[in-house]
């Protein structure tokens, strides 16, 4: 049986994609980006059972064979094993089936457009999502992914046709930025970009800009702004500290990102042809 | 002191809001309409409740005269010729609404706007129409100065439409209440995307479920006061509640209380029910000489009871022992089945009883959930919603209304409020209540939280005017004093808000 490791599921939301979607989040990412706002969903818990002493309700137990597991009824979502845990993991993850998100998401279909799967990074289980994928098709609704871009999706041609559409993160385009920034060179997001724009699949792309560092969030949207063109919505975003950890906050400054200097870069992702360039 | 010296003395009360205070404390002077006295005992203990409308109803509580019929052939007791142009509808319209009669002593019933205007509207420049109507709803706002003052637009879309939408944008008037008949065949979605921006900025339109409305009352039915379900041409006689909290307060069990005391007391409403539809159709001048039912522009066969029923959450949880909300009607399976079958009781028993004067309505009642009044407090929630506080996440809440809404032909209704990014996403909206609707949610309101027209418990009020009340000024809208016991009370502005999370 073909399961994955999910996150949550959202039954509504307006921020992932367009109309209201259902939002399921899995487990795992193979990047390190330094301003991760969901530190919790990059790795696989470790069963180390660091985060068990601290629950206030007793929702976690390491059990004899050394599993850490979760009651989801006792949980009060304080999210301090989150804060506890050492390995940038979660214990309050579900190995589902297909069919039992299915089953969960079933009750949102007469209200929204589609779903979008999202992470982590979904796109570490391309044989799960390519089944979800059809099922939901099946029930008239549609599918995109948000995604970081490290899947070569050249070799998963039955996801791609499979989803609507992908949503791609650019955040760094020079390799050396790339490599301190999300600990990777970046080179399969660049190609992931290449290549869904080839295909059709690609709905939108989402930069985020930093305080400070002119040339590098330059290099960026002009390199994207280039190859999108009005191919998809590119959305300029703020970086916000908020739910930054704190030692990345040191590399990264504890400034939001001005408004006034994020327009600038829309301003240069539509001269440089991305007609639809806005900052969210 | 006399409670007359107190209206007169209260600063916050306008001379109008002086003027309907005394002449209801003047009805009260005469009691010789006479219930039972089971019934004046429930009422004392507060199960059923008369929603002060009056000891001598002088007139029906709602009003919803054909407002075609008055652009057909005008209207001799006011000295009306139909309208020939937009001025004169308008104007006509204007000096209309002043005499229709309700229990608010405003009209509850502005008229199909968008249809009854759009001929005139597209003759003229839109600039200048836009104008007119800009005037038109000034008038209404300050003159017909209530937030019960309803107008329906839809279900297609029109040119009158979208001027009222962007009126109703840039003027934020708490005045006309508005509602869109939402139908999936015949409303764009361009049309109800419209209407859904112009919710998330100024808690109006509310969707309404028109196939549903249709199904029950033809296609000649208005959306009146909060959000009533009655027929043009016609309206509602009275509407007397059943507290459905207080009419449990003494049953032993669940079973106790469907089996002895739910049908006791739904027959002591029927029974003032009955009374009063009689008074007002025999005794009261109203049907006899009144200029609306003398020239047609209302009929009594079109006039209908309203069994009005609140506070379901509070009834069920009390009747299980529930005393954490959280974990009450709503969210509780076995509650909420509780509810359901109170509300099948209620139903199947109003509808074997034969009504008075609702010969057109296969001679019974229809039920209405109420939509509070500003003193409940938090012992009875709305009809059927979830109590404020508890509500669960949009989708769990859906699920309960649209079990609920059906029963209520007369109207009934819940209220989302939404944070501040759904403004930028209408489109993800509009599927909600869509999706909603399809599947048996009567009526839909929402609003942002950080507006200053806001929904109360059915009707707006601003924010800004109930300020004033609390510092002893005036509001020219007498609802905003409602808005303040409400939020005070009730809470009402604390329900859950639509967030990402
Ligand atoms: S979020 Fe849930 S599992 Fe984690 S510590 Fe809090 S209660 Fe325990
Ligand atoms: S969630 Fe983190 S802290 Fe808790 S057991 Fe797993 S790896 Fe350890």
């Amino acid at each position: 049986m073909n399961k994955a490791p999910v996150n949550k599921i959202i039954p509504f939301s307006n921020v992932d994609g367009p109309g209201n979607r259902t939002s399921i989040f899995f487990q795992g990412c193979s990047f390190r980006c330094q301003f991760c706002h969901n530190p919790e969903t990059i790795r696989l818990c470790v069963h180390c059972g660091a985060c068990v002493p601290g629950c206030p309700v007793h929702a976690l137990r390491q059990d004899a064979d050394g599993q850490v597991r979760w009651d989801p009824k006792a949980c009060v979502q304080c999210d301090a094993c989150l804060k506890a845990c050492p390995h940038s993991a979660s214990p309050r993850i579900r190995w589902m089936t297909v069919e039992e998100v299915l089953l969960e998401i079933r009750r949102s279909l007469p209200y929204i457009e589609g779903i979008t799967t999202s992470g982590g990074d979904c796109t570490l289980y391309p044989a799960f999502l390519t089944e979800l994928f059809t099922r939901v098709h099946e029930a008239g609704k549609t599918c995109l992914i948000d995604g970081n871009g490290a899947l070569d999706f050249r070799s998963h041609p039955q996801l791609l046709s499979a989803c609507d559409g992908v949503m791609l993160d650019v955040k760094a385009v020079d390799p050396a930025w790339s490599m301190q920034l999300i600990g990777n060179d970046g080179t399969s997001v660049l190609q992931s970009l290449k290549y869904l724009l080839q295909a059709g699949k690609l709905a939108e792309v989402r930069t985020v800009i930093f305080p400070g560092r002119d040339r590098e969030n330059a290099e960026t949207v002009r390199y994207t702004a280039a190859r999108i063109g009005d191919r998809c919505p590119y959305k300029i975003i703020r970086y916000r500290p908020f739910g930054v950890r704190e030692e990345f906050q040191a590399f990264l400054g504890e400034d939001t990102t001005d408004a006034a200097y994020a327009e600038s870069y829309a301003r240069l992702a539509r001269d440089a042809g991305a007609s639809k360039a806005y900052v969210i | 002191m006399s409670d007359a010296l107190n209206i007169i003395q209260d600063p916050t009360l306008t001379y109008r809001q002086e003027l309907v205070g005394l002449a209801r404390l003047g009805e009260s002077t005469d009691d010789s309409l006479r219930y039972s006295d089971a019934y004046y005992a429930a009422k004392a203990r507060g199960a059923l409740c008369d929603l002060n409308e009056g000891v001598m109803p002088f007139r029906p509580r709602y009003i919803c005269p054909d407002y075609e019929l008055l652009f057909r052939k005008g209207c001799d007791f006011l000295q009306l010729d139909p309208p020939k142009d937009l001025l004169e509808a308008v104007n006509v319209l204007e000096i209309f609404y002043c005499h229709v009669p309700s229990i608010t002593t405003y009209p509850v019933y502005l008229g199909d706007l968008d249809k009854l205007l759009e001929p005139f509207v597209i003759k003229e420049d839109r600039e200048y129409a836009k104008k007119v109507l800009r005037l038109f709803l000034r008038n209404i706002d300050r003159v017909q100065t209530d937030s019960f003052v309803h107008a329906d637009i839809g279900p297609e879309d029109s040119v009158t439409a979208r001027i009222l939408l962007e009126l109703t944008e840039e003027m934020q008037l708490a005045v006309p209440n508005l509602t869109l008949r939402y139908d999936p065949e015949k409303t764009s979605d361009d049309f109800a995307l419209a209407c859904v921006r112009c919710m998330l900025k100024t808690a109006k339109p509310s969707f309404a479920n028109h196939r549903m409305f249709v199904r029950e009352w033809g296609d000649r039915y208005a959306i009146a006061s909060c959000y009533n379900g009655l027929m043009i041409g016609g309206g509602g006689y009275t509407l007397p509640r059943m507290r459905l909290y207080e009419c449990a307060l003494d049953a032993k069990s669940p079973e106790d209380f469907l089996d002895r005391e739910l049908p006791k007391y739904i027959d002591l409403q029927l029974e003032y029910m009955d009374k009063r539809v009689k008074f007002i159709v025999e005794e009261s001048s109203f049907f006899k000489t009144n200029f609306l039912v003398t020239e047609g522009f209302v009929k009594r066969e079109n006039f209908i009871g309203m069994f009005g029923v609140v506070g379901l959450a509070e009834c069920c949880n009390h009747l299980l022992g529930i005393t954490d909300v959280k974990k009450g009607f709503g969210l509780n399976p076995e509650a909420t089945r509780l509810g359901r079958r109170i509300m099948d009781a209620i139903e199947k028993r109003v509808s074997e009883h034969v009504a008075p004067y609702c010969d057109a309505f296969d001679h019974h009642y229809r039920l209405h959930a109420q939509v509070g009044i500003d003193t409940d407090g938090m012992d009875d929630s709305p009809g059927t919603r979830i109590p404020i506080g508890a509500e669960p996440a949009m989708l769990d809440q859906l699920e309960v209304n649209e079990q609920f809404h059906p029963y209520f032909p007369t109207g009934t209704g819940d209220i989302f409020k939404f944070e501040e990014t759904w403004v930028k996403t209408p489109e993800a909206v509009l599927p909600i209540i869509k999706g909603s609707l399809s599947r048996g949610l009567r009526y839909f309101s929402g609003y942002l939280e950080n507006n200053d027209v806001v929904r109360v418990t059915g009707y707006l009020v601003k924010k800004s005017e109930i300020e004033k009340l609390r510092q002893k000024k005036q509001s020219l809208n007498q609802v905003t004093l409602y808005g303040m016991g409400a939020q005070d009370g009730g809470h009402a502005l604390d329900r859950r808000v639509q967030a990402y999370e």
